[in-house]
């Protein structure tokens, strides 16, 4: 295959990757949007390994890696739980994360690309490795503890060192340092030195970045690792001079940068103070300090999961608040049938989803699919919150900051002004949860002690068993 | 200097309303208002002058008097043209109006210099406007009325009784249009013990009509009838002729029909044919209660009860006045809250506020100048909150794009973006090399065009979006790829080993994230259904 071809089907790839996004934009095309993309890559990848950059004698190895490789993969993506999706995505960002630190090592100590340039391009190439293995590396171990922490693995709670901002500005002086001795290294060995040193460091950085971030936040974590291995993957692209990859790192990159501003936006935060990590920054407790006052007083009413049922055969209109209680109850499929026997009774059951319910963009609306709820009666906060005055009984399944009046009604509340879902104003509305402990975000959530309000304490998966058997009988 | 209210008798024949009661009189003295009430003008609704008095209103003899004394006047039924002539000049006057079907009314009332409130102009859509709703209040009492008089002439109970002397089925009762006359209909009829069903052109009213007792009956036929302010619109052809369908069958069914089918400014429409009527059982009964409008059956004569192929059909106008002491204490309030809203003070003085959304709507005459139609208020809101119409409309367009894209970013905050935006591009452009900015072209507009692509995908398919970007990012495996074995250019020693390990190494775990990302997506979209 001549270069001429290669370059072709590159483009015809890179259209096929755009459709492939675009193509997600609903429900009824993103199924043929995949398969645009699958077959985008097909063609990337056939180019390539015919293409005028490999010789025969690689064909063997290609293979045999990209068996192996294929492998793993599929057999992940079969076995995977759909409620350990962030997880798997988490793993994802760090294979790319670690590929493309490889890939930068590997061309920088191939000394066949650096020999052929002139000496602004090789600095510019330099300095593209440098960053390229930067970001590669910083997307590696962020996203490993981002997988620790959704994974249960590496507890949830933020890790807030002293003086971590210094801390990470001194890191970022030191790799700039490196950076240039890396420039001025006169030959490869020397060089290896300041590009292992930036290499650890940046490890460190994104294993310090990603810790020091709450589980509430972490949807946003997890959108901005899917951001840096698009990055990634365009630095590599600048690397090797290859322009498919940067166009879909560039697409990656963006589609990720765009989640993340997604998800601060239905949080109300700003993106740096995210990154920066901790909820509230350091002043982590405002509440306990300023108020006494603004604590929520009252008394909450428990239910019974047969009362419960009791409430739902009797309304009109239902909304199911799911969270990430939910994912962890692995209850999605019993909140179906629930949702089955009602609708045959003609009630109608909607279910409202905050954009940061559960650990990643989209979470809840994966796992009710996945329970064979139909997507038309799933709606976003935006297109359910005007109707709850006229629901009956709203049900909170494992949720509470995103279900929390305190955004709206308590200004000195750390979530003031994040949007919420306003069950508070349906006529009832039930909080399914453990018991009475706050919300990722430490604030305490006075919808409980609304006289409005239920509380049906117990195991989310369990106590809706309870009620669905109540329904049925 | 308090205003006087003057309430005068109502002239039309058969008006048995007034225009305020003695319980309102005292409300409207607390408001800061004198009120006079014309001799006798409370005896069709059994309120005599002396519970008037009690009440603090003073009682005037004469039209005449009356109207030459009111800075206000408060009217059921809209003023004939003697009583125009009686207007004080620039006076105000608060009644029925019908400015639609009555422009001549209007031009007289303008050349009085006169404020003009029409009570059925109220935008009704306004929540806050409901207290001041008349024609709700009184379209509800007409409604009642209407089961009443059916009842009233139809030969047996309503409701079903198993007795000694043998069973009796209950009454059927089809109630076509559930507007607030139907609605009121649909609940008297169905806590009298009978079965009721009722059709609306207006998919959304189904809920209400199963909450009030009654069964809904669909026509046939997809089409959505809503038209502004809560009123219903004139169908197509094809609905009509599924809507002739449906009353035929029903009229063979049914004991009783009370037709409520109304459209503003236009004829009623004819809902029940001769021939409907014919294949009614004997003894059956038609309550026309469009009748003012012409009648929504064709044998219907109004302002009178007939009896045709042995149906009752009564086409009588005046329901409302038949039950003056509800509708005229309900028609009272009404008012009595729109003088709360005229006088916010409580000095017994108005503001005919044109600011306000409600009385804007309301007035049609200002000062002599014609303020009538009131700009358009806006489109009755969008049905998709209601079940029903969900499936009918696409709810699709909703959460598409997220608005964020839409919003225009603040000026100062653009300019500084595109500021700095042109001191980086200036840089790279001085210093970088003629074959990095071909890339770096090609960086930024594939930047752009994930930011526009982007924007577009639904929130419920973010999960499946970052599957497979990440699927798509797995595309570093090229830069593997490339490294693995390629064509030797010079004779500098390579250290082949070392890159080969590491390219394989790249290129597993970039085909895991490959094979896996778009296997996993894959597996999520097949998962959402309709």
């Amino acid at each position: 295959m001549s270069g001429s071809l290669a370059t072709v089907s590159y483009i015809g790839a890179t259209i096929l990757f755009i459709l492939c996004l675009g193509g997600l934009s609903n429900q009824e095309t993103s199924r043929r949007g995949n398969l645009y993309g699958m077959i985008g890559m097909a063609i990337a990848v056939v180019a390539t390994v015919f293409g005028p950059q490999v010789t025969a004698a690689g064909l063997p190895w290609i293979i045999g890696a990209m068996a192996v490789g294929g492998a793993i993969g599929v057999y992940l993506a079969r076995t995977v739980q759909m409620t350990q999706m962030p997880e798997l995505v988490a793993f994802m960002h760090s294979m790319v994360g670690l590929a493309a630190m490889l890939v930068g090592f590997a061309s920088y100590i191939d000394p066949a690309v650096g020999d052929s340039l002139g000496h602004a391009e090789k600095l510019i190439h330099e300095v593209e490795i440098y960053l390229g293995v930067l970001i590669g590396a910083v997307t590696l171990s962020g996203s490993v503890i981002a997988f620790g922490k959704l994974s249960g693995k590496i507890g949830g709670k933020p890790v807030l060192l002293p003086g971590r901002h210094l801390m990470n500005l001194a890191g970022l002086l030191i790799v700039i340092y490196f950076g240039r001795e890396f420039l001025n290294a006169p030959t490869i060995a020397a060089g290896m030195t300041p590009m292992i040193v930036m290499t650890v460091i940046a490890l460190l950085f994104g294993v310090h970045m990603v810790m020091a971030i709450g589980g509430a936040d972490m949807p946003v974590v997890v959108s901005m690792l899917n951001s840096y291995s698009g990055w990634a993957a365009a630095a590599t692209g600048f690397m090797l001079n290859n322009d498919l990859l940067i166009v879909t790192g560039a697409l990656v990159g963006s589609s990720g940068a765009i989640l993340s501003y997604i998800m601060c936006q239905a949080m109300n935060r700003q993106f740096l103070s995210v990154i920066a990590g901790g909820f509230g920054g350091d002043s982590a407790k405002p509440k306990a300090v300023a108020g006494a006052s603004t604590e929520p007083v009252g008394e909450v009413t428990p239910i019974l999961a047969a009362e419960t049922a009791e409430l739902l055969r009797e309304a009109k209109n239902v909304v199911i608040v799911p969270g990430y209680g939910m994912a962890v109850a692995q209850a999605q499929h019993t909140v179906f049938e629930i949702t089955k026997v009602l609708r045959e009774k003609g009630v109608n059951v909607r279910f409202g989803i905050h954009p940061v319910a559960g650990r990643m963009p989209g979470h809840m609306n994966v796992l009710l699919a996945e329970a064979k709820v139909p997507y038309d009666i799933v709606f976003e906060m935006d297109e359910l919150n005007d109707d709850f005055p006229t629901t009956d009984v709203a049900i909170i399944i494992g949720a509470n900051d995103i279900v929390n009046p305190a955004a709206q009604e308590d200004p000195s509340s750390p979530i003031a002004g994040m949007p919420v879902l306003e069950v508070w104003k349906a006529k009832t509305s039930v909080v399914m949860k453990r018991s009475m402990a706050s919300g990722y975000a430490g604030v305490d959530n006075p919808l409980f002690y609304k006289d409005n309000n239920r509380m049906l304490f117990g195991d989310a998966k369990k106590m809706l068993d309870e009620v669905l058997i109540a329904l049925k009988s | 200097m308090p205003l006087t209210i003057g309430v005068p008798r109502e002239v039309f024949a058969g008006e048995k309303r007034v225009a305020t009661v003695p319980d309102v009189v005292e409300k409207l003295i607390k408001l800061g208002f004198k009120v006079a009430i014309e001799s006798g003008a409370g005896e069709g609704a059994n309120f005599s002058d002396d519970v008037y008095r009690a009440a603090g209103g003073e009682i005037v003899e004469g039209a005449a008097t009356l109207w030459a004394s009111s800075d206000i006047v408060f009217k059921v039924r809209g003023p004939n043209s003697d009583e125009v002539g009686l207007l004080r000049e620039g006076g105000t006057l608060l009644s029925f109006i019908w400015p639609a079907q009555n422009p001549e009314l209007l031009q007289q009332l303008a050349a009085k210099k006169a404020t003009v409130l029409a009570i059925d102009s109220l935008p009704r859509t306004l929540s806050r406007a409901q207290k001041m709703d008349a024609l709700t209040s009184q379209a509800g009492v007409a409604g009642y009325r209407a089961v009443i008089e059916a009842a009233n002439a139809f030969g047996r109970f309503f409701n079903g009784q198993i007795t000694a002397a043998g069973k009796v089925p209950p009454a059927k009762v089809f109630i076509a249009g559930a507007g607030v006359a139907g609605l009121s209909a649909i609940g008297t009829a169905a806590n009298l013990g009978a079965i009721v069903r009722a059709n609306d052109t207006r998919a959304e009213v189904a809920d209400q009509v199963v909450s009030l007792g009654g069964e809904f009956v669909k026509v046939d036929y997809e089409e959505e009838g809503s038209g502004g302010g809560g009123y219903a619109k004139v169908m197509s052809e094809g609905f009509q002729k599924a809507q002739r369908d449906m009353y035929a069958k029903q009229a063979k069914e049914v004991d009783i029909i009370i037709t409520t089918a109304l459209i503003p400014g236009k004829p009623a429409p004819k809902l029940i044919t001769a021939e409907m009527v014919k294949s009614m059982k004997p003894g059956s009964v038609i309550v026309d209660m469009a009748a003012e409008q012409g009648g929504n059956c064709e044998l219907t004569e109004p302002g009178q009860a007939v009896v045709k192929h042995g149906v009752t059909i009564i086409g009588y106008t005046d329901l409302v006045s038949r039950l003056a002491r509800q509708s005229s204490t309900l028609y009272a309030t009404n008012l009595f809250r729109l003088a709360e809203e005229l006088c916010k003070t409580k000095d017994g003085v108005i503001d005919v506020n044109m600011e306000d959304d409600a009385i804007r709507g309301l007035t049609v005459v200002k000062e002599g100048n014609i303020s009538w139609p009131p700009p358009k208020p806006a489109a009755p809101p969008p049905a998709a909150a209601k079940p029903a119409a969900v499936a009918a409309a696409p709810a699709a367009k909703k959460g598409h794009g997220h608005g964020g894209s839409s919003e225009p970013m603040a000026g100062n905050k653009l300019a500084v973006i595109f500021g700095v935006a042109a001191v980086l591009f200036w840089l790279v452009g001085a210093h970088a090399p003629a074959a990095f900015l071909g890339h770096f072209t090609v960086f930024v507009l594939a930047c752009f065009v994930g930011y526009m692509v982007v924007w577009n995908v639904k929130p419920a398919l973010h999960t499946p979006l970052m599957s497979v970007t990440n699927a798509i990012s797995s595309i570093i495996a090229i830069g593997a790829l490339v490294q693995i074995a390629p064509p030797l250019v010079g004779s500098v020693p390579r250290p082949e080993e070392w890159i080969r390990w590491l390219a394989i190494g790249g290129i597993v775990l970039a085909t895991i994230n490959m094979f896996g990302g778009f296997a996993v997506t894959q597996r999520m979209l097949a998962m959402f259904r309709k």
